[in-house]
């Protein structure tokens, strides 16, 4: 990928704005590791009420991190739910406290493999264990605990986000009101760990990935994760998208060049986004990240049954599936519906009609924001939830 | 996809947002009926709840826990955009994935004949709930016979509003027929109210021939509990 070139991670072990837990009891993980201790960094948005009921725990997806309202603090991009959060927003602050946490494994302050090995005075790599979506919720549950909340009024994210929302009600039921899946699926399917596979190869097969050591030794296999980042944005976005947005379009340019430079716009813009991304994200917390959304499989936790994972008073779920999106398609969110309506759970299940692909829960999406905003203000009535400023 | 509920009720979408809280007395006259036969705090399932009119009334004014499945995307949104627990779904599929005796009460009202496998649902309605009311419009009612005799051609009318070619009601029945479906699955009819076209109750004995002649729509309480011992 000699077109795109990238510096070094520009940040290592930089302070990030925001806030930080330092658990110093190990956790247990999936993978039989006791871990730590570990850093958990998170932002918050609103205030906490006197009765601590009105915390909503925001669940990032893949790439995305703790930065939900406000600008990115390496890209300045605008955070990632800026469109939801605001004072009289979907995620209205003057009502909720918002609290999201970059999860374990990741690379924007939450103890990941780009950070230290106290043990060995370098960076984890690859000795960084493996984590999985279970594992985030636990070190989100910790912070929670720490922040004093009981019962999280609402857990809610997209696509990864989803997995660690759906993981937060089958662990830890009572401890949520109302939990919304978007984009979502209880376990990762074979064409989306296909994806990742992808993916990951790409970053191993860069010669500066150099086993996974590359921080240690100076290099950045830029190459690999754009490469990684550009396939799996494909997967983001739909057909009809890609086709409205750049048809067969030039770039720059009145004919084709008979190279392999950019020529389509759509090509351009896929490299604009890998070479983006690699100024913020780690290639190693890519490929950790990638494998604990390929081990989820909520029903394998249990015997291979839904229904099973979710025991107990289940919180009010609001199931959000989008018809263009293809890598979390709404047959994933149905069979979701019916384990939930097996155990006579309080569902409500909205496929939206849009074009714009499995990103559409990140985009303008007027009818997201609806479904959205009624839920919630119908489970906030049902809790006795007032605005701060009425 | 065929919007069931659209065809058969008088608002859908987003122009009846309003009908989501309604008065009591802008129910409509069928859903009031079928609203007073609702305990208070009942676990109740609507299925084709279409806006959630009945529903979001139950909710606020008998205080039940209310669920609802829809087949239009525009009548589930305006469910939940209205905090109501509503889910996209088909009757003829998605009601098999709920455990025996989820809901005290399961209402399927205008909806049965739209349905591609109505006997299925039935008995998936009383399995479901410990009680089922089911409403539709009865083919037996005289100005259709007449209609059909007379003219020669599919009725159409205030209930049946489509032509033939369009109509999402593929499976329509008699009074009659419903009668003997429940007596073949095995589900007792504990109560039957027949309905002329405003939603005004008249009762005759769902058995006898009048009610088939006289009646515009026919709805039945079936009991969910007899449903074990079916014949």
């Amino acid at each position: 990928m000699s077109t795109v070139t990238a510096p070094l991670l520009k940040h290592p072990g930089k302070e990030w704005p925001g806030h930080t837990l330092v658990v110093s009891e190990p956790l247990r993980l999936d993978c039989g590791i006791d871990f730590g201790p570990f850093t958990i960094a998170y932002q918050t948005y609103g205030r906490l009420n006197a009765e601590r009921s009105n915390a909503v725990l925001i669940c990032h997806a893949l790439s995305g991190d703790q930065y939900v309202a406000e600008p990115h603090p390496i890209t300045g991009a605008a955070g990632w739910w800026t469109t939801l959060v605001g004072p009289g927003g979907v995620l209205d602050t003057d009502r909720y406290f918002l609290i999201c946490a970059n999860v374990l494994g990741g690379c924007m302050g939450t103890t990941g493999p780009k950070d230290v090995n106290p043990a060995a005075g370098e960076p984890w790599a690859l000795n960084f264990p493996v984590i999985t979506i279970r594992d985030m919720v636990r070190a989100q549950k910790l912070l929670i605990e720490h922040l004093g909340i009981e019962q999280l009024f609402c857990v809610i994210g997209g696509s990864m986000g989803a997995m660690q929302v759906l993981q937060w009600a089958s662990s830890y039921p009572e401890s949520v009101v109302a939990a919304v899946p978007i984009a979502g699926s209880a376990r990762h399917s074979a064409q989306n760990i296909a994806f990742h596979e992808v993916g990951r190869q790409a970053i191993i097969a860069d010669p500066d990935w150099c086993g996974g050591r590359y921080l240690s030794l100076g290099r950045n296999p830029a190459g690999g994760l754009a490469v990684a980042r550009m396939a799996a944005h494909i997967t983001y976005l739909s057909e009809a998208a890609l086709h409205r947005k750049f048809g067969r379009n030039l770039q720059d340019r009145n004919a084709v060049t008979y190279g392999f430079d950019a020529d389509f716009q759509v090509e351009s813009y896929l490299r604009h986004q890998g070479s983006t991304f690699v100024d913020r994200f780690d290639a190693n917390s890519y490929l950790y990240i990638t494998r604990a959304m390929d081990y989820f499989d909520l029903a394998a936790e249990h015997g291979g049954s839904l229904p099973a994972a979710f025991p107990g008073t289940q919180p009010r779920f609001c199931i959000i599936s989008f018809t263009s999106d293809w890598l979390f398609p709404t047959s994933e969110s149905r069979a979701l519906v019916h384990a939930l309506n097996a155990v006579a759970a309080n569902v409500s299940f909205v496929e939206i009609e849009t074009d714009k692909g499995h990103d559409a829960f990140l985009l303008h999406e007027p009818e997201l924001f609806a479904t959205l905003r009624g839920f919630l203000t119908g489970c906030a009535e049902h809790r006795g939830l007032t605005r701060f400023w009425a | 996809m065929a919007d069931r509920s659209a065809a058969l009720r008088f608002g859908t979408g987003a122009d009846a947002l309003s009908m989501a809280t309604p008065a009591p007395g802008d129910l409509r006259r069928d859903l009031r009926l079928i609203a007073e036969m609702i305990e208070p705090g009942a676990r109740v399932l609507d299925i084709g709840c279409g806006d959630g009119a009945l529903l979001a009334y139950l909710a606020r004014e008998k205080a039940v826990d209310a669920r609802g499945m829809e087949l239009s995307q525009s009548g589930v949104n305006a469910c939940v955009r209205h905090g109501l627990s509503v889910i996209q779904g088909d009757a003829d599929r998605d009601l098999d994935a709920f455990p025996a005796g989820a809901f005290d009460v399961v209402v399927l009202s205008q909806t049965l004949q739209a349905t591609r496998r109505p006997r299925h649902v039935v008995e998936a309605l009383v399995r479901i709930g410990n009680r089922a009311i089911v409403s539709f419009p009865n083919f037996g009612f005289w100005r259709i016979r007449l209609s059909l005799l007379w003219r020669g051609r599919m009725p159409v009318s205030e209930l049946l509003s489509n032509s033939w070619y369009e109509t999402p009601n593929i499976h329509l029945c008699t009074i009659r027929d419903f009668v003997r479906l429940c007596d073949e699955i095995g589900t007792k009819i504990e109560r039957s109210v027949t309905l002329d076209r405003h939603g005004r109750p008249f009762s005759l004995d769902p058995r006898g021939g009048l009610a088939n002649l006289l009646a515009e729509q026919g709805m039945f309480v079936l009991s969910g509990k007899a449903a074990s011992v079916r014949s």
